[in-house]
C-alpha cells in the first residue's frame, strides 16, 4: 500500500491546536488504565496509535469525545474543555466524528436515515439539505446506490464506509477511528483504508487506533506507541518503523511485522 | 492419483436442485407422526382422544337452539327434534341477553352513544397502529379521550373540554420551559401545572361555562356501565396509558439519578409484589392518600388508574429487557454523534428496544385486558362473572352453564387474538435487521 500514489498537497499540519491533553489519568475501579498522558494534536495531523491489546489506546481516543470520562488532568478539544458540563460535551461530540470497530450503524434506519439523523436533530439542518449532504458523502465513500437499504443488507466493508459517511455528514473537524478494520474480512479492509486515505488527502485531522502498519507508513505523520496506559514512544513513521528506540516498541514491531 | 498434489479446476459446478423425495406429504407424515413405535402409538391415542371430544362437542353445537324464551323451552325443543338423549347448546339466551353482555345496564335508548364511541375508537386508533396513514389523523386521536368520555358518561360538554385544556396547559408550560430548564424539569412543571388546573380550576371553570353556555346530554352513571363496554373502557384506557408510563418507569430504573432510580424500582417492585385484587380492594383507601380530602372518586376511574399502574409496572420490566438487549455500541454511536439523552432515547434506543419488546408488551396488554374481568370483585358487572350471574338469576335462564362462558370467552378470544395478530404483523413490518 505504501507504493500507492497519495496526493499530499493538502496534507498540511497547521500550528493550530486541535486536541490538547495534559497530565490525564483514568482508572477503571482500581485499575489505572491511562497514566499521565500528555499529547498535543495539531490541526491536519494524521496520527496512528498502536500498541498491544489492553494498552489503553482505545480508551485514550474514547476520552477525546468523552465516551469515557477521565478522572484527572485536562482535555481540551477545539478550544472546549471536557468537564461534566453536558453542553460542552455535546458541542465537542458534534465537532468530533467517530468510527467504531463494530460500525454501530442504527439497524432500524436506512443508510440515508443513518446519515441524516444527526444533522437534522443536532445541527437542525432542513431534511432536504441533510439528504443532499448525505448523498454527497455516500458518493464519496462510493455507495450512493445503497442509500435506501438497511445496514443489515450491506457487507461489513460497506457498513464501515457508511459509518464513515455518517460521521462526515456532521462536517467534523476531527475524526477518531477505533480499530476501524479489525472486524473486517481481509478482502474488505482495503476499501475502508482507501476511504480513510482519501479523507487524509483532504486534510482531515485524524486519530486512528489501528494495526494496519501499511496505512501508518503511507498516511500518518506521527505514530504513537502505547503500553500499560502510557505513551512509550512517538515518532514520524519512517523513524518509528526503521529505528525504534524503546525495547518494548522493538518487541511489539518484531511481533506484528515478523510474519 | 494419490500422489498427485496439484489440481486445477477448469470449470465451476452449477447449482443443482435437491434430490427427489425430500418433500411431500408421505415424508412429512413419516417424520412427524409415525417416526417410531412409540410415536405411532401416541399418534393413534391422540387421534382417538380428538375424535372422542369432537363426538361430544359437534352434536352439541349442531343441536343449537336460537329461538326460545327460557332454558326449559330450549331443552324441550332439543328433545322434540333430536330425541330424548340429545344435548344441545341454548344460544337463545345470548339472543335475548346480548345487549346486557355488551352494555350492562346502560340505558337502552342511549346505546348509540357507546356504539358511536366504539366506532370512533377505531378511527382514533388507526393512525397509531398503521403509520402510513396521514399524520394529521393524530389530532383526532388526541381529542378522542374527551369525545369518548362525553359520549359515554354524558353530562356537560364543558367538563371534558376543560379537562383537555389541562393538557394544553401542560404542553404550553413544557414548550416554554424546555429550552431553558431542560426536558425533565419542564415536564415535571407541566404535570404540576396540569394537576393544579384539574384539581382547583376544573370544576369551577366547567361549571361557569355550563351556566354561561349550557350544552349537555343526558348523563349516565358509572354503576350503569357493564359487560364488554366496561371491559373495553377499562382495557383500552389502561393499555394506552400504561405504555408511556411503562417506558418512563423503565428509563427511570436505568437512570443514574439516585432518587429517580429508587422511586422507579420501589414502585415497580411494590406493584408487582401485590395482587391486582388487593390493589382494587384498597383502591379507594390508597387513592385517598394522594387526593385532597372529600373528593369522592368515581369507581371506574379508580379501577382504570390502578389497572394502569399495575400494567405499567409489568411493561416497564418488559421494556427493561428490550433495553438490556441493545448493544452498548448503539448508545455510544448516538452519543458520539452529539445526540442528547432524550434524542438518543427517542430516535435510537426506544424504537429498537420497543421492537424487541413487542411480544412481551402485547402479552402484558392481553393479560391486562383479561384482568378487567377482576372488577367483578369490586362490584362492577364484568362480562364474565357479573353479567352471567345476573342472567342466571333470571328464573328463565336458571341452570344455564356453558353458553354464557363460551360466548364471553369467544369475544375475549377475538379481541386478544386480534391484538396478537397485529403484533406479529408489526414485528414483521419492523424487521429491518435481516438477521
Amino acid at each position: 500500500m505504501a507504493e500507492q500514489a497519495i496526493d499530499r498537497s493538502k496534507m498540511k499540519v497547521s500550528d493550530e491546536v486541535a486536541v490538547q491533553i495534559t497530565n490525564m489519568n483514568k482508572w477503571y475501579g482500581q485499575f489505572h488504565v491511562l497514566r499521565d498522558v500528555n499529547m498535543t494534536v495539531q490541526k491536519g495531523e494524521r496520527i496512528v496509535i498502536c500498541g498491544p491489546s489492553g494498552s489503553g489506546k482505545s480508551t485514550l481516543i474514547r476520552c477525546i469525545n468523552r465516551l469515557e470520562e477521565h478522572q484527572s488532568g485536562q482535555i481540551i478539544v477545539d478550544g472546549t474543555e471536557l468537564t461534566n458540563d453536558l453542553k460542552n460535551i455535546d458541542k465537542v461530540r458534534s465537532e468530533v466524528g467517530m468510527v467504531f470497530q463494530h460500525f454501530n450503524l442504527f439497524p432500524h434506519l436506512t443508510i440515508l436515515e443513518n446519515c441524516t439523523l444527526a444533522p437534522i436533530w443536532v445541527r437542525k439542518t432542513p431534511k432536504r439539505e441533510a439528504e443532499e449532504i448525505a448523498m454527497h458523502f455516500l458518493s464519496k465513500v462510493k455507495i450512493p446506490d445503497q442509500a435506501h437499504k438497511y445496514p443489515g443488507q450491506l457487507s461489513g466493508g460497506q457498513q464501515q464506509r457508511v459509518a464513515i459517511a455518517r460521521s462526515l455528514c456532521m462536517k467534523p473537524r476531527i475524526m477518531l477511528f477505533d480499530e476501524p478494520t479489525s472486524a473486517l474480512d481481509p478482502e474488505m479492509i482495503k476499501e475502508v483504508l482507501d476511504t480513510m486515505i482519501s479523507l487524509a488527502e483532504e486534510g482531515m485531522t485524524m486519530l486512528c487506533v489501528t494495526h494496519e502498519m501499511g496505512f501508518a507508513q503511507a498516511v500518518a505523520n506521527r505514530v504513537i506507541f502505547m503500553d500499560k496506559g502510557q505513551i512509550v514512544e512517538q515518532n514520524e513513521p519512517r523513524e518509528f518503523f526503521n529505528n525504534p528506540q524503546s525495547d518494548r516498541t522493538k518487541l511489539f514491531l518484531s511481533q506484528i511485522l515478523g510474519h | 492419483m494419490s500422489n498427485n498434489m496439484t489440481y486445477v479446476r477448469t470449470e465451476m459446478l452449477p447449482a443443482l436442485p435437491p434430490p427427489a423425495g425430500q418433500g411431500g406429504v408421505v415424508k412429512w407424515l413419516r417424520e412427524n407422526l409415525f417416526s417410531g413405535p412409540l410415536n405411532t402409538v401416541l399418534t393413534i391415542l391422540g387421534g382417538v382422544a380428538l375424535l372422542w371430544i369432537a363426538s361430544h362437542v359437534i352434536p352439541w353445537l349442531l343441536h343449537s337452539v336460537w329461538n326460545a324464551n327460557s332454558l326449559s323451552e330450549c331443552r324441550e325443543i332439543i328433545t322434540a327434534t333430536w330425541g330424548p338423549d340429545a344435548t344441545g347448546a341454548c344460544w337463545a339466551m345470548v339472543r335475548e341477553r346480548w345487549h346486557q353482555y355488551m352494555f350492562g345496564f346502560y340505558p337502552q335508548d342511549l346505546y348509540w352513544r357507546p356504539t358511536l364511541a366504539f366506532v370512533l375508537m377505531f378511527v382514533a386508533l388507526a393512525p397509531v397502529l398503521f403509520t402510513h396513514l396521514p399524520r394529521k389523523m393524530l389530532w383526532f386521536t388526541g381529542l378522542y379521550p374527551a369525545i369518548a368520555f362525553w359520549l359515554l358518561w354524558g353530562g356537560s360538554i364543558w367538563a371534558p373540554v376543560v379537562a383537555m385544556l389541562g393538557f394544553a396547559v401542560m404542553a404550553i408550560v413544557f414548550r416554554i420551559g424546555s429550552p431553558r430548564l431542560g426536558v425533565p424539569v419542564s415536564a415535571g412543571l407541566g404535570v404540576l401545572a396540569a394537576a393544579f388546573w384539574w384539581l382547583f380550576l376544573q370544576s369551577e371553570l366547567s361549571g361557569n361555562l355550563q351556566s354561561a353556555i349550557p350544552l349537555s346530554i343526558e348523563s349516565v352513571d358509572s354503576d350503569q356501565f357493564g359487560g364488554f363496554l366496561l371491559s373495553v373502557v377499562i382495557g383500552v384506557t389502561a393499555i394506552s396509558a400504561s405504555l408511556p408510563m411503562g417506558i418512563l418507569l423503565a428509563l427511570g430504573r436505568q437512570s443514574d439519578m439516585l432518587l429517580v432510580h429508587s422511586l422507579s424500582v420501589g414502585f415497580i417492585e411494590f406493584i408487582r409484589g401485590v395482587p391486582l385484587i388487593t390493589l382494587l380492594f384498597t383502591a379507594s383507601l390508597l387513592l385517598q392518600y394522594f387526593l385532597p380530602p372529600g373528593s369522592n372518586f368515581d369507581i371506574i376511574l379508580r379501577v382504570i388508574i390502578l389497572v394502569t399502574l399495575f400494567a405499567a409496572a409489568y411493561i416497564a420490566e418488559v421494556i427493561r429487557g428490550g433495553l438490556a438487549a441493545l448493544p452498548r455500541g448503539q448508545y455510544e454511536a448516538a452519543d458520539a454523534l452529539g445526540l442528547d439523552y432524550w434524542q438518543a432515547q427517542r430516535l435510537i434506543v426506544m424504537p429498537q428496544a420497543l421492537k424487541i419488546s413487542i411480544p412481551g408488551i402485547v402479552s402484558s396488554f392481553i393479560g391486562l385486558f383479561k384482568d378487567t374481568t377482576l372488577v367483578a370483585f369490586v362490584g362492577l358487572a364484568d362480562p364474565l362473572k357479573g353479567i352471567t350471574q345476573i342472567v342466571r338469576s333470571d328464573i328463565n335462564w336458571k341452570g344455564i352453564y356453558w353458553e354464557p362462558y363460551i360466548f364471553a370467552g369467544a369475544i375475549f378470544f377475538l379481541i386478544c387474538f386480534g391484538m396478537s395478530r397485529y403484533s406479529m404483523w408489526l414485528e414483521q413490518k419492523l424487521k429491518t435487521d435481516h438477521r
